[in-house]
């Protein structure tokens, strides 16, 4: 194993986002603030507590997911696809890293930005929001499952694109509607039965479902149901990464 | 050049070849039966077998689209190859990849790269990235025997078009390899930046690096190889050093101007290859360049006797001698 590679991979993308400080973190701070400006105060102050929870604080795991799931997929795939695009990607191909060096150092660097993206969402929260965490190993868990699951997603999404559209078609048009269905603003419940039976389809849902577990106790599936899918996600992303390599799809010709 | 030139590559320099590599040194590179067939079906290597030897500069030439780039390309592990081997001081590049590629500086053709890393971070980068502790001593070597010292802290993107070349060269020397890919490393860069290039290169081969360099300025192959392999169309024409390539294949061609044109050459000059030139101003005398063969010294003078014989006044005489270039315009020509 080749970890002095890995460990320069990881500290050179880290490093890109301490470059771009601005749009890493702070943009996505803001972003979030502005959630909880809007439908916490303004919105949230109108509606009833769900399950026993604030609006506001019931909010707060779905904006969480919503922010680490974009994130992680744009963090990732711009990664890889940048050096893909300027051709710089020619140097790591060349080096004696093996294919998993090469995941583990770009999507690791990648799920811990998003990771420390989420904590920092999570702060930013409790300054709005009265917050409680029930089950804060299962909160971290849940946490960088999903980062590290996503970022693999993203690793995927880099490699396939050819240019920037394709590279902003998935988190726009699957990730962002996803999400937003998902149950990040709402309790499945508060869906017509119709709609909640579709519903279960998104697998957004069960990320949402298990991390809002974690914080106060309720949940729309059950906690296994959600690591399971999320596990099963993983392991989806990565058979396709071992395809990826296997035949140089869009890397290796 | 005539193409009986051409035939006389062909047909004598390949097995010439062939027998270096038989009592050669242990290649440093061994390429066997290497072919690229792309999923269009076009071929863009047909079993290609090569050897480089220790501590050699080594130039592929070859027009563009002959398979120069995607050969190093695979012996780099960029692309893959379909068929075939290769050997890096006896690693294969596949199953044995990371001793093969320890060993081994890329410098590609495209100028890319991370546009907002600085000179000493991307140079750091690569030496990190092929597992080599960090040395700021030697990162400083290197940037210093590149003139990039002053540049350290610069960004990528402030840098012109020689310096990246620049930096390029110092990522790929960064993990201290024993050999040294240049993929046109002159191109699109000033005389004076090529001279210091060339510099640079000798000075690597002093220390023992065996480097191997694709161009299609011949100019360059011409000063810097000790060998040179021409391929074309994906397949190897030709290998050999490039001392004796010249000998071989270098004509030489004694042109004399004449005081008044010539509308024909006269009969008694007829048993010389002779040519006229320029609407009969000039006159061409074409033979070997290499001294070995008997054409040359005494029959200059007989022809000169002749001439003078012959009744023809010249003004002035200088000889030229075919460049490289003309030995591979002729070679990829007759094999188009």
């Amino acid at each position: 194993m080749n970890f002095r590679a890995v460990g320069t991979i990881y500290h050179f993308e880290l490093a890109r986002a301490w470059r771009t400080l601005l749009q890493s973190l702070v943009s996505p701070v803001i972003s979030t603030s502005l959630y909880f400006v809007v439908f916490g105060a303004a919105i949230g102050s109108r509606i009833q507590e769900v399950e026993g929870v604030s609006y506001g604080a019931f909010i707060v795991p779905g904006l969480v997911m919503l922010m680490l799931l974009t994130q992680s997929v744009s963090n990732a795939s711009f990664g890889i696809f940048f050096p893909k695009f300027t051709g710089t990607i020619y140097e790591v191909l060349s080096a004696p890293v093996s294919y998993l060096e090469i995941v583990l150092g770009y999507v690791g660097a990648a799920a811990t930005k998003s990771l420390i993206l989420g904590l920092i969402i999570l702060v930013t929260a409790s300054f709005f929001v009265p917050l409680r965490i029930d089950h804060p190993l299962w909160m971290l868990l849940f946490l960088a499952l999903t980062a590290i699951t996503f970022s693999l997603l993203g690793f995927i999404i880099g490699i396939w694109a050819e240019g920037f559209e394709k590279l902003q078609i998935v988190p726009l048009l699957i990730i962002t509607p996803l999400t937003f269905l998902g149950g990040s603003f709402y309790s499945i419940d508060m869906l017509p039965p119709v709609w909640q039976t579709v519903t279960l389809f998104n697998p957004v849902v069960y990320l949402v479902s298990g991390f809002r577990w974690s914080f106060y106790g309720i949940s729309d599936v059950s906690v296994g149901a959600s690591l399971l899918m999320i596990l099963v996600f993983l392991g989806l992303c990565l058979a396709l990464i071992g395809w990826i390599f296997k035949t140089g799809y869009n890397i290796k010709p | 050049m005539s193409h009986d030139i051409a035939d006389a590559t062909a047909t004598e320099t390949r097995p010439a070849a062939r027998a270096h590599t038989l009592q050669a040194p242990p290649s440093v590179i061994a390429v066997q039966g290497l072919t690229k067939r792309y999923a269009s079906g076009f071929e863009a290597l047909k079993r290609i077998d090569l050897d480089i030897q220790r501590g050699e500069i080594f130039a592929l030439l070859g027009p563009n689209g002959a398979g120069k780039t995607t050969l190093i390309s695979i012996i780099c592990g960029l692309v893959n190859a379909s068929d075939g081997q290769v050997r890096v001081n006896g690693h294969d590049i596949v199953t044995d990849y990371r001793a093969a590629r320890e060993q081994i500086g890329l410098v590609p053709q495209e100028l890319t790269s991370d546009a907002f890393a600085t000179v000493w971070n991307t140079v750091s980068f690569s030496r990190g990235l092929f597992g080599k502790r960090a040395d700021s001593a030697h990162i400083e070597r290197v940037l210093r025997s590149l003139s990039l010292w002053d540049k350290r802290r610069n960004k990528m993107i402030t840098l012109s078009g020689g310096m990246k070349r620049r930096v390029l060269i110092a990522k790929a020397l960064a993990h201290e390899p024993q050999i040294l890919f240049l993929d046109e490393p002159t191109a699109g860069v000033d005389v004076e930046l090529r001279r210091d290039m060339w510099d640079v290169v000798r000075s690597l081969r002093d220390q023992g690096v065996t480097v191997i360099l694709t161009t299609h300025y011949i100019e360059e192959a011409e000063e810097m190889a000790d060998r040179i392999g021409v391929i074309n169309d994906g397949e190897i024409v030709l290998v050999e050093e490039k001392a004796a390539l010249m000998r071989q294949l270098g004509r030489k061609r004694l042109r004399l101007d004449l005081q008044a044109p010539l509308a024909a050459i006269p009969e008694t000059l007829a048993h010389y290859p002779l040519s006229l030139a320029e609407d009969g101003h000039v006159l061409v005398y074409t033979y070997a360049a290499s001294s070995d063969e008997h054409s040359t010294p005494a029959s200059i003078s007989a022809l000169l006797n002749d001439i003078e014989a012959a009744g023809v006044r010249f003004k002035d005489l200088h000889t030229e001698q075919s460049s490289l270039e003309e030995i591979f315009v002729n070679l990829v020509r007759k094999d188009a």
